[in-house]
């Protein structure tokens, strides 16, 4: 139970003491963090200075993590991406091989066998050139998926890379509904061993030994710039500046929930590219601090509350049993 | 064979025909079991049973829509956000005697716990119908804390209400196997344990709502607000009182010989009771519906279809029963009483299947063809929900929940 009410505090303290930790030796920490026990977040909790205490209030992210820029009105919608992908991360073959156009005559969305996704719109400005909007993880800053898991199974890496570990996992799929952009899958076929399927950002496989995504790397066309995220936004704001014609004024990620990770410019407005518009600039989790600060008032104020009252209510019964003895002898003599 | 241990197979066999056949011998007992009931009970375990091994050999795609924009389909929607709420009867009915004194509704007190603890089992055997790894069940609890989830505490607040439901319900099995000693121990904890499910109820029942807090890009902007977890606790209160209602009228109609004229002859008179508090806390809720509206200035999506929709939740299933508990309750009369209910109970069920599936996810194209689920999933639920009847039904028939023990009589 301790664990519990504990909570959001111990969370809170979690956050400041990653926030002193230097980038090589965390590596294997979450953004969130693993609480090893409330013990140790406990005595960190008295140690550590004022100053730090400050600091796990405004933190605001791991400083050098990477992200994406996608460029959606480079994309050509060659799918050199979505093949890149499958062979880096060793997925399973598509149900349509990845040279076929037939592919775009539905909207597609991240599954079990695929960690991304290109899929085809309209173009209002001219019909002969259709814009490609490639989709995968967008790996929040703070992402709702690790602030839905109950067991701690996703990890916000400081190279920015929202990971996901299957062997804690227990399949409530709470992380699928609360993700915003619809992404992570789950490998509903599987008896015994199914588990979520979602873009690692290529970390195991490259993030961590310094090289860019696969799909960044594979892109003939520029579309997807591979950077630190401090460095994306500036660049993206500069390509707005510069051709003002060929982009709309918003960078779409730099904001949405929180912040993302992965983020795009677009020529025409996102939400005809099935963005989803109407997300809270604040991270998710925000929406459920207030309801997980009530918990540790209810723990305290309760028992205290109707124990009273059930004293009262007992004491009364014992002053009417007197009152009632007392009218009786009364009565007798 | 010595005679020592004839006596001992005698004993056991009077044992076993006293506490489970309830005094009747195996050829009269099973004669009893055809009943039209139980053949259609039989049936749809036929059906739901197999179903249930598919699932757990072939995986969660054989017997549901398994898909990945939804993930959560009626075994949630219905097991764990329709079944949580109309268990909340154990901690409503426990508070009410135990602790603001209420002793007129003694006989209803042991129903209420029954109901709370069997939902909440059974809310957890959906769960685990429906998690990927059920045999995991524990992680929360051991492999890794997500203590910034509402989910960890729903996790841990599920599984301490349970023990604590149990324990409350403790004093009827130990009257049962007529045990005294252990049974002077269990009510010495009644108080601690009530006062220990009102904290975790009152935790959880909202939690159930502040899930969704999670998603607001995906649940429709009327059912989204700030203030679910309070309608997902207020609207649990009153569900649980119809809750008690409903099972109290089933009883007193289809398991009359388990109860006693305590139960039978005071029946009327709380069903009154009970509907009166329901209805108050009804109109309760309505009001906390329109300060949720008019919080967020949502009066503009109420022209809309999912708005039409609202309206038809808000006064269809929430002030109508509300006006029929309420003519019931004026007029005394127990059977309108019951209607008003039976209909407050579906109202809860509909805003729970509203919040979990129809207004989720409802900017997706396509949305209403996709909640449709399976007809194996509905047939899981089917035979799940059967065997919660049985069940319930066999501890109905054996233990003293709708009638007094009388050799404990002078315990309570």
């Amino acid at each position: 139970m301790d664990e519990n009410f504990k909570g959001p505090a111990a969370e809170e303290q979690q956050e400041h003491t990653e926030n002193k930790i230097d980038k090589g030796s965390a590596l294997k920490l979450s953004r969130r963090g693993f609480l090893g026990s409330i013990a140790a977040a406990g005595s960190i909790a008295l140690v550590g200075s004022y100053k730090d205490a400050s600091a796990s209030k405004n933190f605001s992210g791991w400083p050098d993590r990477y992200g994406c820029l996608t460029d959606l009105t480079a994309c050509v919608g060659c799918r050199s991406c979505e093949k890149a992908c499958n062979e880096v991360n060793k997925l399973p073959m598509p149900d349509i091989s990845f040279e076929d156009g037939s592919v775009f005559k539905g909207k597609r969305r991240p599954t079990e066998k695929s960690y991304t996704v290109v899929n085809q719109y309209k173009n209002p400005k001219d019909e002969s050139s259709p814009i490609y909007r490639k989709v995968q993880c967008n790996h929040c800053n703070e992402p709702a998926c690790a602030s839905a898991c109950p067991i701690h199974a996703y990890t916000k890496t400081p190279e920015g890379a929202v990971i996901y570990d299957p062997d804690k996992c227990f399949g409530c799929r709470y992380c699928m509904i609360a993700c915003p952009f619809y992404v992570p899958a789950y490998d509903y076929n599987s008896a015994f061993e199914p588990k979520i399927v979602k873009c690692t950002m290529c970390y195991e496989t490259r993030l961590k030994s310094g090289s860019m995504t696969a799909c960044a790397e594979a892109c003939p066309t520029g579309t997807i710039t591979f950077g630190k995220r401090k460095d994306l936004i500036k660049l993206a704001r500069k390509k707005i500046i510069e051709k003002p014609d060929r982009y709309i004024d918003h960078i779409y990620g730099e904001h949405e929930a929180g912040g993302t990770g992965w983020m795009y410019i677009s020529g025409i407005p996102f939400e005809q590219l099935d963005f989803p518009v109407n997300l809270p600039k604040k991270p998710l989790i925000e929406e459920t601090k207030g309801f997980l600060g009530a918990v540790p008032v209810v723990f305290t104020v309760w028992p205290a509350f109707f124990g009273m009252v059930y004293a009262a209510l007992r004491h009364r019964d014992n002053l009417d049993k007197e009152n009632k003895n007392h009218n009786d002898k009364k009565e007798a003599k | 064979m010595g005679n020592g241990t004839l006596t001992k197979t005698d004993n056991f066999k009077s044992w076993f025909m006293d506490k489970l056949l309830m005094g009747m011998s195996w050829p009269e007992y099973s004669r009893k079991l055809i009943t039209p009931f139980n053949i259609v009970a039989a049936i749809i375990l036929c059906i739901g049973i197999p179903l249930l091994v598919i699932r757990f050999i072939y995986g969660l795609s054989t017997v549901t829509h398994a898909s990945h924009d939804y993930p959560w389909g009626i075994l949630l929607g219905w097991g764990l956000f329709g079944g949580v709420p109309l268990s909340a009867t154990g901690f409503v009915m426990g508070t009410a005697y135990y602790i603001f004194g209420f002793k007129g509704y003694k006989p209803l007190v042991r129903l209420g716990i029954l109901a709370g603890f069997m939902g909440y089992l059974f809310a957890v055997i959906y769960l685990l119908t429906d998690i990927g790894r059920p045999w995991r069940i524990y992680y929360p609890m051991i492999m890794g804390f997500g203590t910034a989830s509402v989910l960890f505490l729903v996790a841990w607040h599920v599984a301490t209400y349970l023990t604590v439901q149990f324990l409350e319900f403790s004093e009827a099995i130990l009257e049962w196997i007529k045990s005294k000693r252990v049974y002077r121990w269990a009510t010495m904890i009644v108080i601690g344990m009530t006062i220990a499910g009102i904290i975790l109820s009152t935790l959880h029942q909202s939690a159930l709502g502040a899930l969704f807090l999670l998603a607001p890009g995906k649940l429709h902007p009327l059912w989204y607000s700030s203030y679910l977890p309070i309608f997902f606790l207020s609207s649990s209160i009153y569900a649980a009182m119809a809750m008690v209602i409903v099972i109290s009228t089933l009883i007193a109609k289809y398991v009359k010989h388990a109860a006693d004229s305590n139960f039978l002859g005071n029946l009327d008179r709380l069903t009154v009771g009970l509907g009166k508090g329901a209805c108050i806390g009804m109109f309760v809720y309505f009001a906390l519906k329109v300060v949720g509206i008019a919080h967020d200035n949502n009066w503009y999506l109420l022209g809309t279809p999912y708005g039409n929709w609202f309206i038809v939740e808000m006064l269809a299933f929430i002030v109508m029963p509300a006006i029929v508990l309420t003519y019931g309750v004026k007029k005394n009369n127990a059977g309108i009483v019951r209607f008003g209910a039976f209909y407050a109970v579906l109202g809860v069920i509909v805003n729970r299947i509203n919040v979990s599936i129809i207004a989720f996810n409802w900017n997706l194209p396509n949305h209403l063809h996709h909640i449709i689920p399976p007809w194996q999933e509905f047939a899981i639920v089917a035979a799940i929900a059967t065997i919660h009847i049985l069940i319930f039904r066999w501890i109905i028939n054996r233990m003293p929940v709708v009638r007094e023990d009388l050799e404990y009589k002078e315990f309570h």
